[in-house]
């Protein structure tokens, strides 16, 4: 019996390894039953690290610059880890506290470092998502400016959001979550929470951003509807920027950002609560932009990047997200914008927090109290 | 004789307004855990079996009470832990909670879900505990 099981589930596998151009909708994931195992590949530990690393970037001389949640940076360089100095004091509550880190894209000749965190000026008010920029110098972050501070700023502990991408013009691109404040923020653009941004690198507002002119808007949104992405990547093909976003119940997303566009939540969704109740009975509305893909079950999709390196074999173009549910790293293959196979990497390793492609075209995951880990070929 | 009498006329307010400090510090434990713990814990405090460990009706947390409430002050168990005879091994976050709040979510979980605690947690004792 057990031999005609592994049979049919290799005929399985099988099967589903030649149905690549078959798109895969999320209802037929249910149970993760199509996400398939990957194997090729072996995880290499980089360092380790007992705290949440939840922002990572790997520099030219393949040193790592790595944020911790509770409110330091480590430049870790030739096996030594080195505390750096000059980080901004964080509001460390619920899923706030120090988040992303994205180099300049001139990084090499004026080392600018951009930090993404929640912040509090009194604490009992509470906090919200800012984004700064310093230079670091001499295991050092100096010179430091904050570009933006969202508000009005909250206790909750919700859904800051926080991740950073530059796109080819060299603008920022960050997200702020709804702060948990899913009927007041998304959907109002005079607030900030649930958007996408986009400023130029010193900070200030393009003025072809499709909000500038708009009396009381918030300038720097450059979309809404969202509810709290925390994962961005620049398509290199393309030039546009991807996010994934923790959805409700059922309702992580894929989406492609465009211009002013509003991604609905929570008008729409295809998630529900936690509870199980209904958030919204609507799946789409006019003027709602629909997303790519969205995943069922939930994974928490905690980062996104897309595969642009020629080290593994046959990964070339595809996207990862760690999922943050299932502590796996999932890679996904896209095909004209659809969805066509999605796989597990180090299942069981821990809970990946941020997954990035570093100059030397490897990939480097950090492990929530783990450390930070290498992905190998196997060849 | 006298004293005693006017201990007895005062008794019942005493255990009255008990209870309604009780049930205030209730009601905020739950829009706080509706914030910071329903995401993992799940709304009917069971968890997510082999994954997150169950608070609803959990042998670990009313055997283990005052490590649970550590866990909550200064961010998770390290290593296995055993709850209602399933494994689980993941730690939790420090969630950056202040004391009076950590009291309150205390409150509503050890009063939720079928379970029942006979005294209240209080800011004073979150504040006393040491790692």
């Amino acid at each position: 019996m057990k031999k005609i099981l592994s049979i049919y589930l290799s005929l399985t596998f099988f099967l589903l390894n030649f149905s690549c151009a078959q798109e895969i909708k999320p209802l037929d994931n249910i149970g993760s039953s199509k996400v398939v195992d990957e194997k090729n590949y072996e995880m290499e530990l980089v360092f380790e690290d007992e705290n949440l690393i939840w922002g990572l970037e790997i520099l030219e001389d393949n040193s790592i610059l790595a944020s911790i949640k509770s409110g330091s940076i480590i430049h870790y360089k030739d096996g030594v880890k080195k505390e750096i100095k000059g980080v901004p004091e964080v509001y460390f509550r619920g899923q706030g506290g120090l988040l992303d880190l994205e180099l300049h894209p001139d990084f090499n000749k004026n080392r600018l470092v951009y930090l993404s965190y929640a912040f509090s000026k009194n604490k009992d008010d509470g906090g919200n998502t800012a984004i700064a920029r310093a230079k670091f110098v001499n295991d050092s972050l100096e010179n430091l400016e904050v570009l933006y501070e969202g508000s009005p700023v909250s206790r909750k502990g919700q859904h800051f959001g926080s991740r950073m991408v530059f796109d080819n013009e060299k603008y920022l691109y960050f997200t702020i979550g709804d702060r948990g404040d899913r009927n007041v923020n998304p959907q109002d653009i005079s607030v900030d929470g649930g958007k996408v941004y986009r400023i130029k690198d010193d900070g200030t507002v393009p003025s072809d951003n499709p909000f500038y002119y708009t009396p009381n808007a918030k300038k720097a949104i450059y979309s809404y509807g969202h509810r709290n992405p925390q994962g961005i990547f620049k398509h290199p093909e393309t030039g546009k920027i991807w996010t994934n976003e923790h959805g409700p119940k059922g309702g992580d997303e894929i989406n492609i950002i465009e211009k002013g566009k509003n991604y609905g939540w929570p008008k729409i969704t295809f998630g529900i609560n936690y509870s199980g109740t209904t958030i919204t009975k609507n799946k789409s509305l006019p003027g709602m932009e629909q997303p790519l893909y969205y995943w069922l079950p939930s994974i928490a999709p905690s980062s996104f990047e897309y595969i642009s390196s020629e080290v593994y074999p046959k990964w070339k173009g595809s996207l990862l997200a760690g999922a943050l549910v299932f502590k796996y790293i999932e890679r996904i293959e896209i095909e004209n914008n659809k969805v066509i196979s999605r796989s597990k990497i180090a299942e069981g390793l821990g809970r990946p927090r941020d997954v990035v492609q570093g100059p030397d075209g490897y990939i480097y995951v950090s492990i929530e109290n783990k450390g930070v880990y290498k992905i190998l070929p196997r060849k | 004789m006298k004293i005693l009498n006017f201990v007895y006329l005062l008794l019942p307010f005493a255990i009255f307004s008990q209870d309604i400090k009780l049930n205030e510090s209730i009601k905020r434990g739950k829009s706080l855990y509706e914030d910071f713990c329903v995401r993992c814990h799940m709304p009917d405090g069971k968890g997510q079996k082999g994954i997150i460990p169950p608070i609803a009706e959990s042998d670990f947390l009313f055997n283990h009470l005052e490590e649970s409430i550590k866990a909550l002050k200064f961010g998770g168990i390290d290593g296995e832990i055993i709850v209602n005879g399933v494994k689980y091994n993941s730690r939790m976050e420090k969630m950056g909670l202040y004391d009076d709040e950590i009291a309150d979510i205390m409150n509503y979980t050890l009063n939720t879900w079928g379970n029942k605690y006979e005294k209240i947690i209080d800011e004073k004792y979150v504040k006393s505990l040491k790692k």
